[in-house]
């Protein structure tokens, strides 16, 4: 595979915008540079999905800076301020059962929310990817397995596969990461398997063929890139499913474990003084529900610049 | 093709009839859904050996002095070698078998046939929320594409997508019971009422109804109608959703604007010519979404303490009950593939193309 080689005649910075909405890329890294600009100007006019990218860009902001950003220490008790409410004191959020300020805690919260959607985000999809592929460019007895094997998957109800693969490995972050990865990746290997199935038959994978590359070869250089961008949508959109299940697993006490301030064990503890001192559920849920508000936000918005048959209507 | 062959191939057609095509799907269908079934016992059998629980202990207890406990772990099967193992529970299995449950000393199957009727009370008022309310919401988005009732639709939906469900059954619980006081709070019924009905069906609301108690009846209303109505709000978001994008493709038929050339009201147009040709996927939207309320409805029995099979299955996962959490799951994989089978056929009878 060659590279077209780079022009020197990049414009000047007032050619900037020309360049970069340029209708003749003169190279592959300007055709992609047009076609990503021009997709975030697409992202831009859509409000919500807009909207959806600023709530994720905060929430990856808080996770890097969340020791500028807390006001205390997230496990810092002090039980002479237990189940303060949202104001006093200085406490934005209120306090926790055992006098822990709740804001500084969800602050740094964002940091295990990140690290299990980041996580799932990848392993699944390339996973999802890897099986899809393989299974539609190959066809035959390999494709009747494999496929097999995603129907199993996906027969199970997500949750309660999660469920019981937290309880085989034991309840702890990692196993809820690996729980969710493991029922995440069946949706993924169906779609890249129907776009292996469309263009396994193409010229330009004949021309590849004839050329003498290899199976593997063909399949990551030539058809992954292909299968991406319905690939990223739908992660984009299952980002929310993954956030939320993995809030469900530490809400049952089999994902993060105290004191680790995850989201879900948030709710969990707080549940208890529900009806009394609100707080304490509500302000983690509240996190949790603009969180993947934003991710959905995000996901459908980029369903409609990726995707150009729906886009169309 | 020459003329030959075309008569063979209209020959070939006319012994096979529609039913027989149906026939033969049902069984192409019936044998990959053994596999499937086969394939769900390997990994719920993989996931219950990988667990770091000694079922023999389980038996036996703790003070069991070592010979039985050899014992128990020969009658127990667990000298074979693994295959075997998965041989016999697959035996089992087949005859109904799921062992004991160590948490509540009777059989997993009796158990499960007792929780069940609960969970599909539940999931059953959900998806005809989710039906009443969701098909009609999204026909009203799909005849104001881009207007404001469907982007007020769309928000409704999104929000349903990313409300953690115990959150919003949490809140709810915290408004309406805590402090409004218009429902019922958790459980199924108030307990100066339990164990009064005679259980015939499991499922509070038929039995009362068939007793005649009428004042229990509307007891199991009040607690039921807050978790039913939190189920049905996500069934909502994702049926008319579907509704919404199946009415939209309809729409660019080219039917849809003969009947409009032809003078055909626009409320006939939508409900008499594009709805009946949406109603086909919906049936896979709609028993999809039964199925997904069947296991979804897990942290919403914990939530309102309903005694379901969700709540049973994470009671048993925390105690480490093997058996229970293997039955319970093979019985809501079992659910899902009926259910996923059930659509498939109905789409077979409903849809003459789909053969």
């Amino acid at each position: 595979m060659t590279t077209a080689p780079v022009k020197s005649n990049v414009p000047e910075k007032s050619g900037l915008k020309a360049w970069l909405t340029s209708d003749a890329p003169e190279s592959r890294g300007h055709a992609r540079a047009v076609q990503l600009y021009l997709g975030w100007l697409k992202l831009y006019e859509n409000r919500l999905a807009f909207l959806g990218f600023l709530i994720i860009l905060s929430l990856v902001l808080m996770a890097i800076f969340a020791p500028l950003l807390a006001t205390a220490e997230p496990n810092a008790q002090d039980l002479s301020k237990r189940l303060l409410a949202p104001g006093t004191d200085g406490y934005w959020l209120g306090t926790d059962e055992l006098g822990r300020d709740i804001y500084s805690r969800l602050v740094y919260g964002s940091r295990i929310t990140l690290l299990i959607v980041g996580i799932v985000a990848f392993t699944a999809p390339v996973f999802g990817l890897l099986v899809g592929t393989v299974a539609g460019y190959l066809g035959g007895w390999v494709d009747q397995l494999l496929m097999r094997l995603v129907d199993i998957f996906l027969a199970f109800p997500k949750l309660i596969l999660a469920l019981a693969f937290v309880a085989a490995l034991g309840a702890g972050i990692e196993s809820a990461i690996i729980a969710i990865s493991l029922t995440a990746w069946p949706p993924y290997a169906r779609i890249a398997r129907a776009e292996t199935l469309t263009i396994r038959n193409a010229d330009y994978i004949s021309a590849v063929r004839l050329q003498g590359a290899g199976v593997m070869h063909i399949i990551v250089g030539h058809v992954w890139p292909l299968c991406l961008s319905s690939i990223i949508v739908r992660v984009t959109l299952d980002m929310a499913g993954i956030i939320l299940t993995a809030a469900g697993l530490g809400f049952l006490g089999l994902g993060a474990q105290p004191p680790d301030p995850e989201w879900g064990a948030m709710i969990s503890a707080g549940r208890k003084f529900v009806l009394d001192q609100w707080w304490v559920a509500a302000m983690p849920g509240m996190a949790i529900f603009i969180v993947s508000l934003g991710f959905n936000l995000l996901g459908d918005g980029l369903r409609d610049i990726l995707d150009p048959k729906k886009s169309q209507s | 093709m020459s003329i030959a062959d075309s008569t063979a191939t209209v020959e070939r057609r006319g012994t096979s009839s529609p039913l027989y095509k149906i026939f033969k799907g049902l069984i192409a269908g019936l044998f990959s859904i053994t596999l499937t079934m086969v394939g769900l016992l390997f990994v719920t059998f993989i996931i219950a050996r990988v667990m770091p629980v000694d079922p023999v202990l389980a038996v036996v207890g703790d003070r069991a002095s070592q010979e039985i406990y050899e014992a128990a772990y020969k009658a127990m099967g667990l000298d074979q070698p693994l295959y075997v193992q998965f041989l016999l529970f697959l035996k089992q299995v087949a005859m109904g078998d799921f062992g004991m449950s160590t948490l509540t000393a009777r059989p997993v199957i009796e158990d499960v046939a007792r929780v069940f009727p609960a969970t599909l009370e539940l999931a059953t008022l959900a998806t005809i929320a989710g039906v009443g309310l969701g098909v009609p919401m999204g026909v009203l988005a799909a005849v104001n594409e881009g207007r404001w009732p469907d982007q007020l639709i769309r928000l409704v939906g999104l929000f349903g997508y990313s409300m953690p469900i115990f959150w919003f059954g949490l809140m709810g619980l915290l408004i309406f019971y805590g402090i409004l006081g218009w429902v019922g709070g958790p459980g199924r019924i108030d307990i100066y009422y339990e164990d009064i009905v005679p259980v015939v069906s499991g499922m509070i609301l038929i039995d009362s109804l068939l007793a005649g108690e009428i004042e229990i009846f509307w007891n199991a209303v009040s607690h039921i109608i807050l978790p039913a109505s939190i189920l049905g709000y996500y069934s909502i978001a994702y049926i008319s959703r579907m509704t919404r994008s199946f009415m939209l493709e309809q729409f660019s038929q080219e039917y849809i604007t003969t009947a409009r050339v032809k003078g055909v009201s626009e409320a006939s147009v939508i409900w008499r010519h594009a709805l009946p040709n949406v109603m086909i996927p919906l049936i896979t939207v709609i028993a999809l979404s039964y199925a997904t309320l069947l296991e979804g409805s897990v942290l919403t029995e914990i939530i309102f303490s309903w005694p379901g099979l969700g709540n049973y299955i994470t009671n048993a996962l925390l105690s480490a009950d093997m058996n229970a959490v293997m039955g319970g799951t093979v019985v809501v994989g079992a659910i899902f593939v009926g259910l996923n089978l059930f659509s498939d056929f109905m789409y077979k009878v409903v849809d003459p193309r789909a053969r």
